[in-house]
């Protein structure tokens, strides 16, 4: 559905994207995993047939989004980072004229529409305003809006940034159902359950460029233990308590807040710190996650 | 190919990739249109009111109110063998249709670009930026058109005018609005509006209205202050109506200068604009 290779965006001088490969098959749910200003949404837009690319090959739906860029966003349904819903419309009224962009008849978008505010739970609120709607709320019309033209490729550009958990979870049951349909989903995020969730496979990116990638799982096997121990000791008191942990787990990552003890058996590496007479102020003994493999990956923690 | 969400429908209407990727194509901008129309529903009231209102606000005062005035000094007559108010109706049309395209090219443009993102999501859609361009410059000339056939339906009811000829005062007026294009494809490059858009109205668009023949020929100034009317599209516009409304009153190849005048502006902006829009949604 997507092939990329040796993808470059340059603003000047910087490049936002330098030098990203990636493909994605279809039915395949694909997620960019990184901080703010890694290049996600760089990414996304030149997928989306909207940013021209600096140099590189990519190809959407066997196309060249330089050339046939309206072909291949006919058959998109994008999600922005930043809902560009018109205030000034109502909220069905918002799909309505969102169809007609794709050359849809009339008839269909309105049928359509109403099909769609009732898979995104706003079927009570279609005359309402899109002032009124919560944050979750103008999501979920956002990505109605994106399904209006049956797209091939949904693109998600942090679809629940900014949401309450509960909010979030509607999302991603409405994501999951899309998933289980097969939609072919590209998503960016820096919420490593979301990844964790949504995603088949994902790449980790970080200042533009790829720094690992694989299913959640793997990536965590390939860069991570299996259980994580954190124990925190004081702000202060963190890295001279490090220096005694020496030793237990395979791997020790001191943050300014905490040490990350990472362990086969995070119980047995907590029983091991308690016997060297260390007495942490909290102790916490976790599964590992992706923002494990981020941190080992780049040194940095995925939100600061 | 399957729908995504459980529907009864037949995905994309059972058009085929091609058919509709086609009529993206070609009447991308007409769908600009009808998203502006229906947006504009929403203010259908307040809009119709200032169609309506501003006419007669407008031409009671100065077609009957200063009319008396300028006319009493002068005996019957105002300009070129006609009264005030055939002299004053042509321009007044012509300066309506302009200052609702300036709103257009100001507000409407940055509201788009930044304040609902509007062309974001068009463009995100299989719409280009010159699709958008032409969309909002279409929406303009109907809003114009409206806005000054209403106007014109008023000036008759006072009884100002004079040959049947005075209709192309419409479309005139229309282009004229068009030929203040250049100043959409500036919106085109703000990113905020920190009162530039105020600061076009007060201190731009109103002091051209003034000095642009529109309540008195450009021959009562001073030569030195002239040259203001003949840069200024509201002059040429109104010179333009006043020919057809009653004259001829100047060489005709003053006429045909002010048709190009107007017609290269209105180019010249659209072409900018095109530009600088696509330039901006690529980034």
């Amino acid at each position: 559905m997507i092939a990329a290779s040796d993808l470059v965006k340059k603003y000047k001088d910087t490049a936002a994207v330098d030098g990203v490969s990636f493909e994605v098959a279809p039915g395949e749910s694909f997620g960019l995993l990184g901080p703010n200003g890694a290049g996600k949404s760089t990414t996304m837009r030149m997928v989306g047939a909207v940013s021209a690319r600096t140099s590189g090959r990519l190809e959407i739906l066997g196309m060249d989004p330089d050339i046939h860029g309206p072909e291949i966003r006919s058959q998109l349904g994008v999600v922005p980072q930043q809902d560009n819903l018109d205030n000034e419309l109502l909220v069905r009224d918002n799909l309505l004229v969102y169809g007609r962009y794709f050359g849809l008849p009339r008839a269909h978008i309105a049928e359509r529409a109403d099909e769609l505010l009732e898979f995104a739970q706003l079927a009570d609120r279609k005359k309402a305003k899109v002032d009124d709607l919560s944050g979750g709320m103008k999501r979920r019309l956002t990505i109605a809006r994106a399904l209006i033209n049956d797209p091939r490729i949904l693109l998600l550009d942090e679809p629940t940034t900014g949401l309450d958990p509960q909010a979030r979870h509607i999302l991603w049951d409405r994501l999951f159902r899309l998933k289980e349909q097969g939609t072919t989903l590209v998503l960016t995020t820096h919420y490593m359950d979301e990844a964790e969730q949504l995603c088949d496979r994902i790449i980790v990116v970080d200042k533009g460029r790829i720094m690992a990638e694989g299913s959640p799982a793997a990536l965590i096997r390939a860069h991570s233990s299996r259980e994580v121990l954190e124990v925190r000791f004081g702000s202060d008191k963190n890295a001279a308590a490090a220096v005694l942990l020496q030793g237990i787990g395979d791997r020790l990552e001191v943050l300014p807040d905490r040490v990350l003890v990472y362990s086969g058996d995070g119980e047995e590496a907590l029983a091991e710190t308690t016997r060297r007479g260390l007495e942490p102020l909290t102790s916490l003994v976790r599964r590992s996650s992706l923002e494990d493999v981020f941190l080992r990956l780049t040194g940095r923690s995925l939100i600061e | 190919m399957t729908s995504l969400i459980p529907s009864s429908l037949t995905p994309r209407a059972g058009l085929d990739d091609a058919t509709l990727a086609d009529r993206s194509r070609r009447f991308g901008a007409w769908y600009v249109v009808e998203h502006k129309l229906r947006a504009a529903r929403s203010f259908f009231w307040t809009l119709l009111a200032t169609m309506l209102g501003t006419p007669f606000l407008y031409l009671f005062a100065f077609g009957v109110g200063l009319a008396t005035l300028v006319v009493d000094s002068r005996g019957g007559e105002f300009v070129d063998g006609v009264g005030y108010l055939q002299f004053v109706a042509p321009a007044l049309i012509i300066n309506a249709a302009v200052l609702l395209a300036a709103e257009e090219y100001m507000f409407g443009m940055l509201l788009g670009f930044k304040w609902n993102m509007i062309f974001i999501g068009m463009n995100a859609a299989p719409i280009s930026g010159r699709q958008i361009v032409d969309g909002m410059f279409i929406y303009v000339s109907l809003r114009a058109l409206v806005t000054a056939s209403i106007y014109y339906g008023a000036v008759v009811l006072f009884g100002g005018v004079v040959s049947p000829w005075s209709l192309l005062v419409v479309p005139i007026a229309i282009l004229t609005a068009l030929s203040f294009s250049p100043i959409a494809a500036w919106s085109a490059t703000l990113y905020e509006d920190r009162g530039q858009f105020n600061i076009v109205n007060r201190l731009i668009l109103m002091p051209l209205s003034l000095f642009s023949g529109t309540v008195f020929p450009l021959s009562q100034l001073p030569v030195f202050l002239q040259w203001i009317g003949w840069v200024s599209p509201i002059w040429h516009g109104s010179e333009l109506a006043r020919q057809f409304s009653y004259g001829p009153t100047e060489p005709i190849w003053l006429t045909v200068v002010h048709v190009l005048f107007l017609v290269v502006l209105a180019a010249f902006g659209w072409r900018l604009t095109v530009r600088l829009t696509t330039k901006r949604l690529a980034r």
